[in-house]
């Protein structure tokens, strides 16, 4: 554990021919994605009051909360649209009420709810309180999708610049699908889509990118090597050849975000569970996906200089020596 | 490559002795004055206190300004006995226009204007255009450079005004900044219930002394020109008929305080007035005995005494139905001055202090386990290699803390959860460089040329993928508020200071320790 590495996540001589299943991995993405934007549309995410709005009020009663009586001085404050739940622990309330007509009345029902609470039952300790008048929860809304969009197309333009198109395309379609899906599962597990949630997707992005990039340098280098190999099987060895930095560098992003998810308390643990499962989405997209997507785009494009000499494999000890 | 000059070293060690110097005033207080203490401020989402976000009114500050122009224009003709009609403020233009009864007196009424604007506007150009329009009206109108310097003026002057009234409320180390256009965000650490401080943030506060059109009877559907029906503070059914004309201004108040009337016990705001306020004051009160005089609070008269004496001291007394608290705030607010529009809270968001620390004892947990496990699995993977990156990593940490503590940046809960992802990040960067040597080495390499090989051909893979993943978290923090963008600034700063950490340090590392198995004639092996 101290000189040597104990273990590999792959062993070297691993030759798992991806390219075999690029249909059945494009078709299950395909198939993912689309009931994701389905999602999307029905239900639809269960927005955060960072994007809808409205007042969210968190508070500890000295006992076990007695919802009823919580309830009942809320509607004596005319506040009778509010949902009052459990959350956590026995005498952990949360109180939910939609924005108001105008920003004033929204701050002003905010106000009305402490009082209520102190009213009913006295000795509550109001831990949190976010009151997001309609004006800004839209242009939270708005700044959020321009983050992702402009994000989405510096990356797309960076790939461009660094790689051929063919990568750029690839990268960012496979970007697409990979926020597509983690859409669905934020549907699926009604987990609040907050402003923070939008920091996920864009780690999530960029995290996902770093992986495409690995992989698609090895392309790029094994195409100026391997100047006779056809482009499937170059592609095949590229990602075996790249899969223990491809698995090791997810491994340890996932081990970082995994006590997140499991002891970083309620603000973070959705946050971090979207992490978990973008890092999985992202890793296997890497493999299934953009090798896929390039193999396709690039079959006769990227090998457009060596048509004629595709029939000369190169041997095994070619491979070896390489360079 | 793998030589490392004297330099070099000494600039890559000092630059993580420098980081970790950095780290050092979070730790204790400072101390000696000088010495340039800047700390990690802990966000509110972990401390504790009360954020909002307020709107200054831009329409209204427009609006005033042309209510303004509108009484300028009236006070000129009809001194010059100019006769007028359909005078009005048309806010869509930003200009006041009207129609003279005698056409034949338009150059003597642009003439008298102009003196009016200029006088308006001692020393500078004036900001309005006066001009006969082609269908024989004249407009006023207000230049949109002036309009905006006017409504930056606002917003510039009400922070001023908000950050007085929070310092009258005693909040320690309030932070008031300008966000945008036309908004203001203030921070109060530790207040965990900001229903006063809203309600003295939402008050203007713009208190005037008006005469009252005895006249007018408040029934009528309209005011006559240059009077408003106002409605009594504690009595908004009883109207009354308010001349629009500003008698005395409450920002010639020098001071005002709550005290209690010793007579009646009733509390009241005693006011005193500088000194041209209390001349003016002496004069209005003298000229006008046995007249109410009104006293008006954000358009709601608070009360309308009758003179009964010429008031020449400057002071002054309000009396209307207040309790303590009341008297108190209106001293406050008073003192503190007017807001030049109105304000609103559009977003609260109050963390208690019990939130803040389970928030942070919730992060600190997350951030050690997180931290273990990237280590161990380091190690296990990467034996000696992995250790190195580990030595990294803990630098990089205190890099992270120390470059974060020099832009005094805001440490939030998210900015916890991007220190421990920048963690799993950063040995991303190792990762891939073992893997490259350890091909090179399997190519058949020398331990020297695979070592070179690695870093160098791995570092055009490592700057790209964390360049891909700076421009996204960049975009986070442009477009990101409050703690998100805590979350941006950690990731933005660990991805540089890890690029860092991960070649330049983590190669030193390996470099000297190849370089001392080497010098002790020890058969060397990577231990790939």
């Amino acid at each position: 554990m101290f000189f040597r590495p104990l273990f590999r996540l792959a062993p070297d001589d691993t030759r798992i021919h991806f390219m075999r299943g690029r249909f059945m991995g494009l078709l299950v993405s395909a198939i993912l994605s689309t009931a994701s934007i389905g999602l999307f549309f029905y239900p639809g995410l269960n927005l955060g009051i960072d994007f809808r709005g409205g007042i969210v009020i968190e508070a500890r009663t000295p006992g076990p909360a007695d919802f009823g009586r919580i309830r009942q001085a809320l509607s004596g404050e005319h506040l009778d649209a509010a949902g009052v739940q459990r959350f956590g622990a026995a005498n952990d309330v949360l109180i939910r009420l939609e924005s108001q007509p105008n920003e004033a009345a929204t701050q002003a029902a905010a106000d009305r709810v402490r009082r209520a609470l102190d009213k009913a039952i006295p000795g509550t300790k109001v831990l949190r309180v976010d009151a997001v008048g309609a004006s800004v929860s839209a242009e939270l809304l708005r700044d959020g999708i321009l983050a992702l969009g402009i994000s989405l197309l510096m990356i797309l333009v960076y790939i461009w610049f660094r790689f051929e198109w063919e990568f750029a395309v690839g990268a960012v379609v496979t970007l697409l699908l990979d926020v597509t899906k983690t859409i669905g599962f934020l549907v699926i597990t009604r987990i609040e889509f907050d402003f923070v949630m939008v920091a996920a997707i864009l780690t999530i992005i960029g995290y996902s990118t770093n992986d495409k990039v690995v992989v698609y340098d090895r392309m790029r280098e094994n195409l100026r090597k391997y100047k006779a190999m056809p482009l499937r099987e170059l592609i095949d060895l590229s990602i075996n050849e790249t899969l223990n930095r491809t698995l090791g560098t997810s491994m340890t992003v996932f081990l970082a975000s995994l006590p997140l998810a499991l002891f970083g308390g309620a603000t973070l643990s959705g946050f971090a569970w979207t992490m978990l499962f973008g890092i999985v989405v992202g890793t296997s997209s890497s493999i299934f996906i953009a090798a896929p997507i390039l193999l396709f785009l690039g079959e006769h494009r990227l090998r457009k200089d060596s048509q004629g000499v595709r029939a000369a494999k190169p041997t095994a000890a070619q491979l070896k020596r390489g360079t | 490559m793998l030589y490392f000059s004297r330099l070099k070293t000494a600039l890559i060690l000092g630059a993580c002795l420098l980081g970790v110097l950095f780290c050092i005033p979070n730790l204790t207080a400072a101390p000696a004055a000088w010495l340039p203490w800047r700390q990690v401020r802990l966000g509110l989402d972990l401390k504790g206190g009360s954020y909002l976000l307020m709107q200054v009114d831009m329409a209204a500050v427009a609006r005033e300004r042309l209510d303004d122009l509108v009484d300028t224009v009236r006070h000129s003709l009809l001194g010059a006995d100019i006769g007028y009609q359909n005078l009005k403020a048309q806010p869509a233009q930003n200009r006041v226009m009207f129609r003279l009864r005698d056409p034949a007196r338009q150059d003597q009424a642009l003439r008298l204007l102009r003196e009016a604007a200029a006088s308006n506007t001692p020393g500078g150009r004036p900001d309005l255009e006066i001009a006969p329009t082609n269908d024989g009206q004249i407009a006023l109108t207000l230049s949109t450079v002036a309009m905006n310097e006017r409504a930056t003026a606002a917003v510039q002057q009400s922070i001023e005004i908000v950050r007085r009234r929070i310092d009258e409320t005693g909040v320690v180390d309030p932070q008031i900044a300008r966000q945008g256009e036309s908004r203001i965000v203030v921070q109060l650490p530790g207040v965990d219930d900001p229903e006063r401080i809203k309600a003295l943030l939402g008050k203007t506060a713009k208190m005037t002394f008006h005469l009252l059109d005895e006249t007018a009877n408040v029934a009528m559907p309209v005011p006559p020109p240059g009077v408003e029906f106002l409605p009594m503070q504690d009595n908004p059914k009883v109207k009354l008929a308010i001349r629009k004309r500003v008698e005395v201004d409450g920002a010639d108040l020098s001071d005002a305080r709550a005290g209690q009337n010793p007579q009646t016990g009733q509390w009241v705001v005693n006011f005193t007035f500088d000194s041209a306020g209390a001349r003016r004051f002496g004069d209005i009160t003298r000229a006008n005995v046995g007249k109410p005089f009104a006293i008006v609070l954000d358009n709601k008269v608070i009360s309308a005494p009758v003179i009964q004496e010429p008031i020449l001291g400057g002071r002054g007394q309000i009396s209307g139905h207040f309790e303590a608290s009341s008297a108190t705030d209106l001293a406050l607010l008073l003192r503190a001055g007017a807001l030049p529009a109105p304000l609103t809270v559009v977003e609260e968001r109050t963390i208690g202090p019990e939130l803040g620390a389970d928030s942070i004892r919730a992060g600190a947990i997350s951030l050690g386990v997180g931290f273990l496990l990237v280590i161990a699995f380091m190690a296990t993977f990467y034996g000696l290699f992995g250790w190195i990156a580990n030595l990294a990593l803990v630098v990089n940490l205190l890099l992270m803390l120390g470059i974060l503590s020099l832009l005094q940046a805001t440490l939030t809960l998210p900015g916890m959860a991007g220190m421990l992802l920048t963690l799993g990040m950063a040995v991303d960067a190792n990762i891939l460089i073992n893997e490259r040597i350890r091909e090179e080495v399997r190519h058949g390499r020398t331990p020297v040329a695979a070592m070179e090989a690695g870093f160098k051909r791995a570092f055009g893979t490592i700057l790209d993928s964390n360049a891909t993943a700076l421009l996204a978290h960049v975009m986070l923090f442009i477009f990101g508020t409050g703690p998100v963008r805590g979350f941006a600034v950690t990731i933005t700063v660990g991805i540089v200071t890890s690029l860092f950490t991960a070649t330049m340090l983590a190669r030193l590392l390996m470099v000297r320790w190849y370089a001392a198995e080497a010098r002790a004639r020890r058969p060397v092996a990577l231990p790939v």
